[in-house]
């Protein structure tokens, strides 16, 4: 499992933790998520999400 | 050759224009212009890169080389802009003067001096961007003893990032609650609780009034009499938009640069976005507003104007001891808090007159239900 960073507001999106209230469950890969998701911190649409892998 | 699209000013606001504009308008000519390095970095990470083990370096995500490919972008950096010629269309830099076809402002804020008496009032520090947080990084060094001026938001962030780190933290604030301005008592109440249980001691309802002593070794007065030992001062006591650029030039200025939904000032060929700009009416120095105003701002600048719009935009405070999520009622909103503090958090509720949801706080495991709740707030500009 890995962990994703997002660059513009320091959102981490952890794969073993999903985001259960944004109905992405536990244990989704990043590449699972769909491409109209948008970080919940700071809006950034997957598309221009550009995470980099801190684990 | 025609005169560039010029933004002045690379941090968020300012890089992340610049990276919508490119998607609609991948050749024309664009520059940005900026004080800083240059690099991209994310400033809501400074104030919590100590636990995370991040060096300046580190937060420096893409290089300003990185930057000027990506974008296809010439960036100037380390290059101040010192007037704004409107007439001429001119910028007027350390650099000479570069002309620009339309200007965009992304200046930013500046972090609020104290105002302090004391013979080492001026070695009180404030990180505001990557450099100053640099500066802090070695200034820290071998320090353990810290005060911290203000419990705003990014106030907070620092005590829970430097308590985290291990070292004692005192936090002076006028206030009688932390993130006052945001939280209703009983939320603020949580808050100081978790933060105390991290080694936090707060000093509420009273001021700093002098910092004495030599580097290292300080002395910081309160107007409630107490006097704090400090191996370092740090102050986080808010935000003023930078307005001098701007007002000398003779654009309408008030708590921001004003500019209307368009992010239009009283220049048509002026903008302005982020922590500098008063948008209808309101300065929201937070992330969100930010990449909104890029999305909106993009199209305008390609020639497609279009309206700026503020759906409800809660802000994560990033106090991890406490994890909160904030969406303040709109400034002179009618209305009262509901508040449920319980064993695992706060669910706090601002209602209005009809029932109606205009604001929360979520503290702990509260904060889950954001993401149902946000939907119902009401848009900050429709």
């Amino acid at each position: 499992m890995r962990q994703f960073q997002c660059i513009v507001c320091g959102f981490i999106y952890d794969e073993s933790v999903g985001l259960p209230e944004d109905g992405i469950a536990a244990g989704t890969a990043w590449d699972a998520i769909p491409e109209d998701w948008s970080c919940p911190d700071c809006g950034v649409a997957k598309a221009d999400f550009e995470m980099v892998q801190i684990a | 050759m025609t005169a560039p699209i010029t933004l002045v000013g690379s941090g968020l606001a300012g890089y992340n224009l610049a990276r919508e504009l490119r998607k609609l308008l991948p050749d024309a000519p664009l520059r940005v212009v900026t004080a800083d390095a240059g690099d991209f970095y994310s400033k809501p990470m400074l104030s919590n890169a100590l636990t995370a083990n991040k060096t300046a370096a580190q937060l420096a995500m893409k290089p300003v080389a990185k930057m000027v490919e990506e974008l296809k972008a010439e960036v100037l950096n380390h290059t101040r802009v010192t007037a704004i010629d409107r007439t001429a269309k001119v910028l007027h830099t350390a650099a000479g003067e570069l002309p620009y076809s339309k200007l965009v402002l992304a200046l930013g804020a500046d972090q609020l001096l104290p105002g302090l008496a004391g013979d080492a009032a001026a070695a009180v520090v404030s990180v505001n961007d990557l450099a100053e947080y640099a500066h802090f990084r070695e200034l820290l060094e071998g320090k353990q003893r810290i005060v911290l001026l203000g419990a705003g938001l990014i106030g907070c962030e620092f005590a829970n990032d430097l308590a985290a780190s291990g070292r004692q933290v005192d936090v002076v604030d006028l206030a009688n609650w932390p993130l006052s301005r945001l939280l209703p008592e009983t939320a603020g109440q949580y808050l100081h609780d978790k933060l105390a249980g991290l080694g936090v001691r707060f000093h509420l309802g009273t001021s700093v009034q002098a910092v004495e002593g030599e580097a290292g070794a300080y002395r910081v007065s309160l107007a409630n009499g107490k006097v704090l030992e400090a191996e370092l001062v740090l102050s986080a006591i808010g935000l003023r938009p930078r307005l001098q650029l701007a007002s000398a030039a003779g654009l309408a200025v008030n708590r921001g640069i004003v500019v209307n939904r368009l992010l239009q000032t009283s220049d048509p060929d002026i903008y302005a976005l982020g922590d500098c700009a008063e948008v209808d009416g309101q300065v929201l120095p937070f992330v969100l507003p930010i990449m909104q105003a890029a999305r909106a701002l993009a199209p305008t600048l390609a020639g497609t104007p279009t309206p700026v719009v503020y759906p409800a935009m809660p802000v994560v405070v990033k106090t991890p001891v406490c994890p909160t999520v904030v969406a303040p009622p709109a400034m002179g909103s009618v209305g009262a808090w509901q508040v449920e503090r319980s064993e695992t958090g706060v669910k706090a509720l601002f209602k209005g007159e009809q029932d109606q949801l205009l604001g929360f706080a979520l503290m702990g495991a509260a904060t889950s239900e954001r993401q149902a709740l946000a939907p119902q707030l009401p848009a900050v500009l429709a």
